[in-house]
């Protein structure tokens, strides 16, 4: 692949459907979501956000994970320009295959949090023979 | 002789109607750019970057996960700061689809000329969590300075 410039993505915010009390900004973290025979793996761009900031949760084959950290602005700041924004992140997912929840593993480093789903076996495709009978 | 209607002539009651009309629309125009919280500045070059200022040092922020402190290079030249970088993403190739990919790998580039004069020697950059945050301290000379007032003449 050709080394090629990155460009730059403003960050979407979600749009909630209910109010809540308090006023919070959520954005939608980039993902990659991969999968092989065994695992579904997702990964999310959180810059920012500690491995103690990280709340993962599949529920209902939903899963959500939501980031949030604290505000990055210097104690007696005075802000001169701002291209970004930081807040927290939220993003959810329906999550097609049967995973087996006992042996989801999330790592958060460097700001990106990889989310590892492994299949449980049933979901595994098994290859039924034939015989002629 | 065609007769209009008093009330059909437009031009006559207000002339400027039209010209109302365009600025009510752009008035709402510039309200829905605008109301989006603050005035964005937006970013064109990557990384997207934030910065501010205390009494004695310039600090920078800016979101880059995943990239690796190897693969990213700050220099600063007189007033001049410049990052430049790659983020690597490890693709698998070993039998795996890709439902999405969202995130980007590739090089980055960017200069940026600083508001005030900063001490060269004194710079620190860390990189944690996905943010990099670079402290510069300001140049002895731009540092304010109290002026004692003294009541003798």
């Amino acid at each position: 692949m050709s080394e090629q410039e990155l460009q730059v993505q403003e960050k979407q915010m979600v749009k909630q459907d209910s109010e809540t009390t308090k006023p919070e900004k959520y954005f939608i973290p980039p993902v990659d979501i991969f999968e092989d025979e065994d695992k579904v793996t997702v990964v999310a761009e959180m810059p920012g956000v500690k491995n103690t900031g990280v709340d993962v949760a599949l529920e209902d084959d939903v899963l959500t994970i939501r980031g949030s950290q604290e505000d990055e602005t210097p104690q007696e700041g005075r802000l001169l320009l701002q291209e970004y924004e930081s807040g927290s992140y939220l993003r959810r997912f329906t999550v097609a295959e049967t995973i087996d929840q006992d042996k989801i593993r999330a790592t958060m480093t460097d700001g990106l949090l990889t989310v590892e789903l492994p299949k449980a076996a049933p979901a595994k495709p098994r290859k039924i023979e034939v015989k002629a009978g | 002789m065609a007769l209009i209607r008093f009330a059909e002539r437009p031009n006559f009651r207000n002339p400027w109607a039209e010209f109302e009309r365009i600025r009510q629309g752009l008035d709402e125009l510039s309200h829905n750019l605008v109301s989006e919280g603050k005035a964005h500045m937006h970013a064109t070059v990557y990384p997207p970057l934030n910065m501010y200022e205390t009494k004695d040092a310039l600090i920078l922020k800016a979101e880059l996960p995943g990239v690796h402190p190897d693969d990213l290079e700050i220099s600063l030249e007189g007033d001049t700061l410049t990052l430049q970088g790659k983020r690597l993403r490890n693709l698998d190739d070993k039998a795996t689809s890709y439902h999405r990919r969202e995130i980007e790998a590739g090089n980055f580039s960017r200069a940026l000329a600083l508001p005030t004069k900063v001490d060269l020697d004194n710079m620190k950059a860390t990189l944690v969590d996905g943010i990099l945050t670079i402290t510069l301290q300001k140049a002895d000379e731009v540092k304010p300075r109290q002026i004692k007032i003294s009541t003798d003449r």
